[in-house]
């Protein structure tokens, strides 16, 4: 996946010859003007377009970045107002018990929900990626749960399908377990939202099943004559071809697993009950914003994430010019 | 079913071999059990907005026994006096106008970032990108302040505005990509027929676009319908909540007592989805390929 538009084709240079004239002298001046016209018709209705892009960048992202970075660097309080305080918002996060909590809480999802959700999206994938009668009706079933999951009602479900007695206690009373509902048990109520981003495999199973699509069968067939078990297939030959999907989605899974939110604050509202076990970084950003009106602490916040964020991303790309293999780039 | 040729002969169907029944049908048999999985969530909460509110948490049956349609009706009845359908209303309203300003908006910007050739294209598209990556959070403090100056808070103003403005990058992303399908020949003959690029958008790519279109505004929909951080920023008059707000404030007030209308109210909420997904199904699993895995 390269992130780069595509090569555009040279101006029509031949624009004004094309109208069949015999190239005169006049002619060719003329000819000169209108090409020259028409790219500055074409620089025109480019700004044009972009100008709703441009003002709303302008107005509602770089603004506002750049204004929440100096925010960070302030004791701003919606209603109080503030002043300038150096880094001092930045040393008092380090000190902030609820920063060690957030952090952890946060980075225990990434690190359980991303890879469980990829491993069991890419594993029905593999299964899904045979044409026989039923795949399409199964991909759509599967994928389904995706547009749901984030929303505020099933966030309602899950909590009573984890709740004290509900059907996860009675299910794993069955096998001997005494810990409650998964929601009153802070040592447990983290696999809740896991869960519920597991149940959303279906979205990186239809980017993982397109690409599976994609794969010359020959290569598996060239292994089959070698003698090839289907371990080694899977590792020489589906891992390298699927290897910019699996960038893909690796990137914007855990991209998105910092961000969550909703389902976050719905289970465990603004403490992040129970003992703050679901108390997700974004969650505390919010409260300190809007319910505490503290406005620079939670710039100072929220930079930290972008830090994060860039950081983990930056190391993201570099593995990925490691490791990722694009078919037909060999010789570059 | 067997193949009958051109010339009249048939070649029977080949019988399929008893080793590839059972294949099949684990194929089946696994897939089947995924599925049951996925599904339960669902299945639950049909279930149990048709059970009594003592039922619903301790009764795991999934057939309700007795069925009772009384949480659908004190769902119907809504929040301290306002109907559901208004909350229906103010959702529909604010996913529409989100609609309209995502395909006029980014439709317009791929086309730019896509198909012009102008200085400061690739810087532009450079940020079009890396806003797909950007934590959202961090614009979100000085946003609210800005609305708030303009006294746009507690209208939805603020959850709009960026739609017709081309903020959403994954969309802008997504036209690009659309967009690369579509053969160069195409434009450079309006243009030597002497079509403007405005033209050349709206009788040409725009309409050629129509996938792409269909897909972005059925996801921008299901997306705003679900959207909750926005309504609970902006949002604080119980009267402009949209389904997210009223089922939040439902969950911590009535819901403590009404299980059975907060199921009931939460299954309705989701109907909207999923029938949608279920009528364009196919252009959103099509949509979210391409923009994954192409380019």
């Amino acid at each position: 996946m390269s992130a780069s538009p595509p090569t555009t084709a040279p101006p029509a240079k031949g624009a004004g010859g094309a109208t069949g004239a015999p190239p005169t002298r006049t002619s060719r001046g003329a000819a000169k003007r209108r090409a020259s016209a028409l790219r500055g018709g074409e620089r025109l209705a480019g700004y044009t377009f972009m100008a709703p892009w441009l003002i709303g960048t302008a107005v509602l992202t770089i603004g506002p970045m750049l204004w929440s970075l100096y925010l960070s660097f302030t004791d701003y309080h919606l209603i109080r107002g503030g002043d300038f305080v150096g880094l001092a918002n930045y040393t008092a996060i380090f000190d902030d018990p609820m920063f060690a909590r957030a952090v952890k809480v946060t980075l225990l999802y990434v690190v359980l929900a991303v890879p469980i959700k990829l491993v069991a999206s890419l594993a029905v994938a593999m299964l899904l990626a045979q044409n026989r009668r039923g795949m399409g009706f199964y991909r759509a079933a599967f994928y389904m749960p995706s547009l749901i999951a984030m929303s505020v009602g099933i966030a309602i479900v899950w909590k009573a399908l984890f709740s004290q007695n509900g059907p996860q206690d009675k299910f794993m009373s069955m096998f001997g377990w005494d810990g409650g509902g998964f929601i009153g048990n802070p040592s447990v109520s983290i696999v809740m939202l896991v869960l519920l981003s597991v149940w959303t495999f279906g979205a990186p199973m239809v980017i993982f099943l397109a690409g599976l699509m994609q794969v010359p069968q020959e290569l598996y067939e060239a292994a089959d004559v070698d003698g090839a078990s289907k371990w080694e297939k899977f590792k020489n030959i589906t891992i390298p071809m699927l290897s910019p999907v699996i960038f893909f989605n690796v990137l914007m899974e855990t991209v998105h697993a910092f961000q969550l939110f909703g389902p976050a604050y719905i289970i465990g509202g603004d403490s992040g009950a129970p003992a703050w076990s679901t108390l997700f970084y974004t969650v505390r950003i919010y409260t300190l914003a809007f319910t505490d009106f503290r406005m620079g602490y939670a710039s100072a916040w929220a930079w930290v994430l972008v830090l994060a964020v860039g950081i983990v991303t930056l190391i993201m790309f570099r593995a990925a010019g490691q490791l990722v293999y694009y078919a037909g780039e060999d010789n570059k | 079913m067997s193949i009958k040729l051109a010339d009249g002969r048939v070649i029977p169907r080949r019988e399929r071999t008893t080793s590839e029944r059972v294949r099949s049908a684990v194929w089946h048999l696994s897939l089947l059990a995924v599925l049951a999985v996925v599904l339960y969530p669902a299945v639950w909460v049909i279930a149990a907005s048709l059970k009594g509110t003592t039922d619903i948490i301790t009764d795991t049956s999934l057939i309700p026994d007795p069925v009772t349609w009384d949480n659908f009706r004190s769902a119907f009845g809504g929040l301290t006096g306002i109907p559901l359908w208004r909350f229906f209303w103010n959702s529909t309203v604010i996913a529409s106008l989100s609609v309209i300003g995502i395909v006029m908006s980014c439709s317009i910007t791929a086309y730019a970032l896509g198909r012009l050739e102008f200085p400061g294209r690739k810087a532009m598209f450079a940020v079009v990108i890396s806003t797909l990556l950007l934590p959202g959070q961090v614009m979100l403090i000085p946003q609210y302040l800005i609305f708030s100056e303009l006294n746009m808070v507690n209208t939805i103003t603020p959850l709009v505005i960026g739609k017709f403005l081309a903020l959403d990058a994954f969309f802008v992303f997504l036209y690009i990509q659309f967009l690369r399908g579509i053969p160069r020949e195409l434009d450079q003959a309006a243009k030597i027929d002497g079509a403007g690029h405005f033209r050349i958008f709206f009788s040409i790519m725009l309409p050629l676009m129509r996938p792409a279109i269909v897909t972005s505004a059925i996801f921008t929909f299901i997306w705003s319908w679900n959207d909750f951080m926005g309504p609970l920023i902006y949002l604080h008059e119980i009267d402009k909540f949209p389904l997210p707000r009223l089922l939040q404030s439902y969950n911590n007030s009535e819901g403590i007592s009404n299980y059975g209308g907060m199921m009931a109210m939460t299954l309705l909420s989701l109907v909207p989805v999923v029938l949608f997904f279920l009528v364009f199904q196919k252009f959103l699993i099509k949509g979210i390929a391409t923009s994954g895995v192409k380019g």
